[in-house]
């Protein structure tokens, strides 16, 4: 059978990198094919290429036997390749028809085109109402409008950019099955992503990429999970080992607290309680924009919440700062690491300043050490293995990966005894990640109460000793993560706390 | 093709450069504009920047530089300390008039009275007064979320009100003849901002800027409410996140400010200027404001640039009175200046690359 994509020595380097080097891969028609490897392995530069947005340097690529060289994503999808992004382009205050009428070159009269989409959302699976306003929609559903707007045009070959990222287990499921159907159909799709579990259970093929080159191909279903990300790795995994231990004292208390976001289209907190006790890691899971960046800045300080509401061994934070609260021991590490956790123009010493200033003992009598400061960057670098030529570079000239590191080894280097971490790991590579993970369980181990918030599943199952899901601002009351499956956790995740939903 | 793309990180060298480069540019489109003028625009140019250093006339106008400089570098200064945190005191101007009545007030209500205190207490006065005007849009803005670049440039014109009543009411001088303005200050030694030593145009305001410069140079590099200011500039968020309360912030910023910019004013008036009249206030509040941009809002950038703009106000009234130069044109030679500095800012975070361009 001829294939439906096939490229030969593709070939694109960057000033100073080599993002693909050589790559040569086959699509089927019909077949689910994955892109395996870790940031910066060059699987979106491969999938630009192919839709037509970053030109080849060397290389040819054939469609259906003929040449296929596509200038621009027009061509592209033209040629029928259509492109599911992982950030949305979508207007918030347009309709889904509207969305996608506005993507489409000649779009056809608004009842038409509600029709068809009502049509292609009933054929698929995909549940979606032509009419409602994008802004009320679940970063799932607004996932299907992107899905919707590519299956509308016929395409052949269908590249998926890290899908599920956004999504619940359920939701999940549910694109699996629309993904399905699809390739039943003779759709071919490339699916980009790093979690090994959802390829093992969705792909026909595996191509995968360490440094710009094809290091492997495999047949997901018959290779361990290990083994995949070994190749993609390049080395032996480490994975992280919880040193046994017995949870201590209650380090923080958090008792009914609710606040409301101080954004608009923030999520405000709903009576949460929970205690973490010395020694243990508390997981927090649930998707995107269900209170997780509100809940950091309340236990960092930056939010004020109410008297009572968060307590560290016994005595009120209400009144304390951020800075007060590291002189106790409260640290935190956001999600945002440009802008938030570090300031994207000043030297990672300066970072080092930011956050380390009252606990490092960098700061006399309101005189900055500089010296002290930089020799506390450049442990941060060594002892987290941050890839930089110094202190003195701007955080931003750091990969995602490395200034994470940094930005973890910043607190957990500075001794905490409660540390609350969002999305530790979001954006790192493997090798990076696991890193990241044992730091936090050897912080654990040492006798910190660690707060994990994390969108990544495995992630917290693999770190936490209790599990709790936040949904609209509510959390759920923690589990022992011990013995949890995904139905479970899947359950936690859509709301229903307890388990009264369970016998409906 | 011609396109900018982002630097890894902000390019030091191109940090330095620009200000000369914005330099250089003015002169070229200042040239273009006084020959459209009719005017010589070499001889201009030269009258502007080199007449008042090293022309017949040098031994008077050297001596003018300090005079004209001290106070722009001392408000620059303050306003730098402001703009490097994102806060914006556009109300310089207001804070320099409220400071010069203060400081007049407080010496002309000893007069004759000759004593040594009589001067330190005018200079105390003349920094409450300018800090107490930058507090109305401090506090404006910390309880009630107002925009300070708004209250502080309206309170411009309610200074220059205040300033007008003073000169025909409660400071007019009794033995004026009935014509506007207070006394002059200059005949009262006690409250007299003499030179230091004659001649050289080193006052006591003078001085005061040199503090003021050391000071800030080492509140912004070694101090942590320094520190503080800068990184809130650089991303609030993660100054919020290291301990920074934004509100305590703009008091102090905008406090400072108005502080410097009183003091300038209140040099001022006991000194070059002599007296408080209707049209004492001559745009060193609104100045200032391009000055701390030329100076790369950096305290040694600014003695610089303070220097750099006393010359084209000095060289501009010079060109005014022998070449025939219209005053509008000396302000816009020196906007552009201030036009070129920003957008050439563009160079230190982008470069600019010839050639094809390409999505990645």
């Amino acid at each position: 059978m001829t294939p439906l994509l096939s490229l030969t020595g593709l070939t694109k380097a960057y000033p100073g990198v080599v993002a693909n080097d050589d790559v040569s891969l086959s699509i089927a028609p019909g077949e689910i094919h994955a892109l395996l490897g870790e940031n910066g392995a060059g699987k979106s530069t491969l999938v630009k290429m192919i839709y037509g947005l970053v030109k080849p340097d060397a290389g040819q690529m054939q469609m259906n036997g003929g040449d296929f060289a596509p200038t621009d994503p027009r061509m592209a999808r033209a040629a029928g390749v259509g492109m599911v992004f992982q950030h949305f382009s979508l207007f918030d205050a347009l309709s889904v028809a509207e969305n996608i009428a506005l993507g489409m070159e000649t779009p056809p009269p608004m009842r038409t085109l509600a029709a068809r989409i009502r049509e292609v959302s009933e054929t698929y699976g995909l549940p979606l109402s032509p009419d409602r306003v994008v802004g009320d929609l679940s970063a799932g559903e607004r996932q299907r409008v992107e899905i919707i707007r590519c299956l509308l045009q016929d395409p052949k070959l269908l590249i998926m950019d890290e899908p599920t990222s956004v999504l619940t287990p359920q939701e999940v499921e549910i694109l699996f099955e629309t993904l399905r159907k699809l390739s039943a159909e003779g759709t071919a799709i490339l699916y980009i992503s790093h979690k090994l579990e959802e390829i093992r259970a969705l792909c026909d093929v595996a191509t995968i990429l360490r440094g710009g080159k094809v290091v492997g191909d495999c047949v997901p279903r018959d290779t361990s999970a290990r083994a995949m990300a070994e190749m993609m790795v390049g080395s032996t995994l480490a994975t992280p080992k919880a040193a046994a231990h017995d949870a201590g004292e209650v380090l923080l208390s958090v008792t009914g607290l609710s606040v409301a976001s101080p954004s608009a289209f923030g999520m405000s907190l709903r009576g949460i309680s929970f205690d973490v006790r010395a020694g243990e890691v508390l997981g927090i899971g649930g998707v995107a924009g269900n209170g997780q960046d509100e809940l950091l800045a309340v236990l960092s300080g930056e939010l004020p919440c109410g008297v009572g509401m968060v307590q560290f061994k016994g005595s009120d934070l209400a009144k304390n700062g951020p800075e007060a609260r590291r002189g106790l021991g409260v640290l935190a590490a956001p999600e945002e690491r440009l802008g938030h956790a570090a300031a994207p123009n000043m030297s990672l010493t300066e970072n080092a300043m930011l956050t380390g200033a009252a606990r490092e003992g960098l700061v006399r009598r309101g005189m900055l050490n500089w010296t002290k400061t930089r020799d506390f960057a450049e442990r941060i670098i060594a002892g987290f293995d941050v890839r930089t030529p110094g202190p003195d570079n701007a955080a931003r000239s750091l990969s995602g990966g490395n200034l994470q590191k940094f930005v973890i080894g910043r607190e957990v280097l500075q001794r905490p005894e409660v540390l609350v971490v969002n999305q530790p790991t979001w954006g790192v590579d493997a090798a990076a990640a696991a890193a990241i993970r044992q730091a936090l369980l050897d912080l654990a181990a040492d006798g910190s109460a660690v707060v994990a918030i994390s969108q990544d599943l495995d992630e917290l199952m693999e770190i936490s000793d209790r599990f709790a899901a936040l949904n609209e601002g509510r959390l759920s009351d923690p589990r022992p993560t011990v013995g949890l499956d995904v139905e479970q956790i899947g359950l936690m995740l859509g709301g229903a706390h307890g388990m009264e939903v369970a016998h409906v | 093709m011609i396109r900018i793309e982002a630097r890894p990180q902000p390019s030091a060298v191109m940090a330095y450069a620009t200000p000369v480069l914005a330099v250089v540019l003015t002169m070229i489109f200042g040239g273009i504009l006084f020959a459209v003028l009719g005017k010589d625009p070499l001889q201009a140019i030269a009258t502007i920047f080199w007449e008042p250093i090293f022309g017949e006339f040098a031994f008077f106008y050297r001596p003018q530089l300090l005079i004209k400089g001290a106070p722009l570098v001392l408000i620059a200064i303050g306003l730098a300390l402001g703009f490097r945190a994102g806060i914006w005191n556009i109300g310089a101007e207001g804070q320099y008039i409220v400071g010069a009545i203060c400081g007049a007030g407080a010496g002309l209500a000893f007069f004759p009275t000759e004593s040594v205190l009589i001067f330190p207490f005018m200079v105390l006065a003349g920094a409450l007064g300018g800090w107490a005007w930058a507090m109305i849009p401090a506090v404006l803005k910390v309880k009630f979320g107002t925009n300070e670049i708004l209250v502080s440039l309206m309170l411009v014109y309610v200074a220059e009100q205040l300033l007008a009543s003073m000169s025909l009411g409660l400071l007019k001088n009794p033995e004026g003849f009935g014509f506007p303005g207070s006394r002059n200050l200059q005949q009262y030694p006690s409250a007299h901002n003499a030179e230091i030593i004659a001649g050289t145009g080193m006052h006591w305001g003078v001085v005061a800027a040199l503090i003021a410069v050391i000071f800030a140079y080492v509140l912004l590099t070694r101090h942590r409410l320094g520190f503080a200011i800068r990184v809130t500039g650089e991303a609030p968020r993660a100054a919020k996140f290291g301990g920074v309360n934004p509100g305590r912030l703009v008091l102090f910023c905008l406090g400072m400010s108005g502080l410097l910019a009183g003091l300038a004013g209140m040099f001022e008036v006991a000194g070059p200027s002599g007296q408080i009249s209707i049209d004492f206030n001559v745009g060193y509040g609104f100045t200032a404001i391009i000055v701390a941009f030329l100076g790369r809002l950096n305290p040694l950038g600014i003695v610089a640039a303070g220097l750099l703009m006393a010359l084209t106000y000095i060289g501009g009234d010079i060109a005014q009175s022998q070449l025939g130069l219209p005053a509008a044109a000396i302000q816009v030679f020196q906007g552009m200046l201030l036009f070129f500095l920003l957008a050439l800012d563009v160079l230190t975070n982008y470069r600019v690359r010839v050639g094809r361009a390409e999505v990645a």
